[in-house]
């Protein structure tokens, strides 16, 4: 079993974010307190939602540039509802997701129906929302969200330890229930049903990684609301990839187009879906890094979010080429680049040897991407 | 069960088809063959409601019926598996067989019911694959072109078309693919077999109808026939 037989998934990764833990725990012996792993968890919950959209998009083996722009501006848009003009925490937040589905529309319009590569749609994105936001904030150039308002408290809430236990064992509860569920219904339609041993490690090892997480996190402020959110979204990402129809018709679409269309798949309809997704998501990740900066200004969603979310869902696995990966990309990469940044923050590494590290696993990611596409071609 | 009669195409100055007549039954494999240019793929686009046929009428059981675009032939029961296979190689199997068709409940995929389908359909043809949750990209050449064919019978057609099915293949795949094609015969299906190769061509088909230059050059029944008189057919030797 070399890499041209086999999709390795994601056990590259996992065994990246290992080494990673190993190094800088032995380097900093803050990296590995429950204090710094809370922030880590913070810190990855806007850029992983970000990149969670560029799944979606990537997956279709097309691009998008503008993720960092869109998540700045809807953030400045929900900003100004929200505090300048007095609206509802929520009515805002709303407002401004809508405000990212038209301008997610807007793009997917110009790549499908204009037949523009979605490279420079985007890139036209990424120049344009970012003036616009500009030029929404104007001189000021900085609002502040209120502390105690509710974008604000989106990152400083904080589960009491019984519930992020809780929580814990309701997840293991309900995936074991499916999976029982799963084995129960294949064997009731004469099909091969996958080892027990195997599936029953499986559940073992969600139940103890997500207790040492709870425990961890419970050690210093509880589990964050922040990390639930972005999980939810992770999970549900990758149930709809895995489970629907629309899911399918994206790996369809982005394994091969021509295929798709002639199959009858309406792939013009999936390509501006996938942009509205990505769009959407992008912006709820710009409210997200508002809440917890508890501000907007010039530079949100600017410098280098856009390319640490598109690093985030390449080094996850999630292949340029299209057609390959899973939502868990975004968690895992961002979780590989976050600690990567977190650990050389606390070793005062100057950020020039930063940039160059993300690259390098950047640029390991990317080759075995390409190495595993080459085996599968014949 | 499905005719083509007095088919003509015109492409500007170019006489494609010219009052083409082809009929195929039930479990019958009827060959196209002919040289490059004689019609063949026009033909098979005019019955795959690919193009639309400036005269003639394509009629089943008789009956005439419209063929004005892939969803109509579709609806007629016709199939058609084209030369680039037309499979999503990231994508496994059974989503493959199932691609544009997904068995699902409010847009929830019905995975179990899908993959029951598959094997029973895989098994039925006999077409052995070790894993069908693979992608389609790791399996041989012989094997996909084994999906692409499982694939079009998901709708349950009654006419299906292959074009040239065992051009990009060795010789034992050449065998797996000519053994499915008899497993759809015996299936009654009507069977239209696009192929260059003659060899293949008097292994599986019934009857041969030969295409030269837009117009019906000949029709043999495959088993009697010599090898020679199909070839005089196909480059006009035999009006010498």
């Amino acid at each position: 079993m070399n890499l041209r037989d086999r999709d390795l998934g994601s056990w590259p990764v996992v065994g990246g974010l290992a080494a990673i833990a190993v190094v800088f725990g032995v380097l900093n012996e803050h990296f590995l307190s429950a204090e710094n792993l809370t922030n880590l968890a913070l810190q990855m919950a806007a850029t992983g939602t970000i990149s969670l959209g560029l799944v979606l998009v990537i997956l279709l083996g097309e691009i998008d540039l503008s993720a960092g722009s869109v998540s700045g501006l809807c953030a400045v848009v929900m900003t100004i509802l929200y505090v300048r003009h007095g609206w509802n925490p929520a009515a805002a937040v709303a407002v401004a997701l809508a405000v990212a589905a038209l301008i997610g529309a807007l793009h997917g319009f110009m790549f499908t129906r204009l037949g523009i590569p979605s490279f420079v749609v985007t890139l036209a994105g990424l120049i344009g929302w970012q003036g616009l936001m500009l030029y929404l904030l104007g001189r000021g150039g900085t609002i502040n969200l209120p502390f105690d308002g509710a974008v604000a408290k989106l990152s400083d809430t904080w589960l009491p330890p019984w519930a992020g236990f809780l929580l814990a064992a309701l997840i293991v509860g309900i995936r074991t229930g499916s999976v029982l569920n799963g084995r129960r219904m294949r064997r009731a339609a004469g099909l091969p049903v996958p080892s027990g041993r195997w599936s029953a490690l499986r559940l073992v090892g969600l139940a103890v990684a997500l207790a040492a997480v709870a425990a961890v996190l419970s050690a210093d402020r509880g589990v964050p609301l922040l990390l639930l959110i972005f999980a939810a979204l992770v999970v549900a990402a990758d149930l709809v990839l895995r489970h629907t129809t629309f899911g399918r018709h994206v790996f369809a679409v982005g394994g091969n187009a021509e295929a798709a269309r002639r199959a009858g798949i309406h792939v013009t309809r999936i390509r501006i879906l996938a942009f509205v997704g990505g769009s959407v998501l992008a912006a709820f990740g710009g409210i997200l890094a508002a809440g917890r900066l508890a501000a907007v200004n010039q530079s949100s969603g600017s410098s280098d979010t856009l390319l640490m979310a598109i690093a985030a869902a390449v080094i996850g696995g999630v292949s340029l080429f299209g057609g390959r990966g899973r939502a868990y990309a975004a968690l895992l990469g961002i979780l590989v680049i976050q600690s990567i940044t977190n650990g050389m923050l606390l070793l005062n590494v100057d950020s020039s040897v930063r940039y160059m590290v993300t690259a390098a696993v950047l640029a390991v990611a990317v080759a075995i991407d390409s190495l595993a596409r080459r085996g599968q071609k014949r | 069960m499905l005719s083509a009669i007095g088919v003509s195409k015109r492409y500007n100055a170019v006489q494609a088809l010219d009052g083409v007549s082809l009929d195929l039954r039930a479990g019958e494999v009827v060959a196209l063959v002919g040289d490059n240019g004689a019609g063949k793929s026009t033909l098979v686009k005019v019955i795959s409601g690919v193009v639309t046929p400036d005269e003639g009428r394509i009629e089943q059981d008789g009956h005439p019926v419209r063929v004005n675009d892939p969803l109509d032939a579709q609806r007629i029961g016709v199939s058609t598996v084209h030369q680039d296979l037309a499979l999503c190689e990231n994508l496994d199997v059974i989503a493959n067989l199932f691609l544009g068709a997904e068995r699902h409940r409010w847009s929830v995929l019905r995975h179990i019911r899908m993959e029951r389908t598959a094997r029973d359909l895989l098994s039925s043809l006999d077409v052995r694959i070790r894993d069908i949750g693979v992608p389609v990209a790791m399996l041989s050449g012989g094997q996909r072109q084994s999906v692409a064919i499982a694939r079009a019978l998901i709708g349950e057609p009654r006419v299906v078309i292959l074009d040239e099915p065992t051009a990009a293949l060795g010789v034992e795949q050449t065998a797996q693919v000519l053994a499915l094609i008899r497993r759809l015969r015996e299936r009654g299906l009507a069977v239209l077999l696009i192929s260059h190769n003659l060899a293949d061509v008097r292994a599986v088909s019934d009857r041969i109808v030969v295409l030269r230059l837009g117009r019906n050059a000949g029709e043999f029944p495959t088993e009697g026939t010599a090898p020679e008189a199909v070839v005089a057919a196909i480059t006009g030797g035999g009006s010498l």
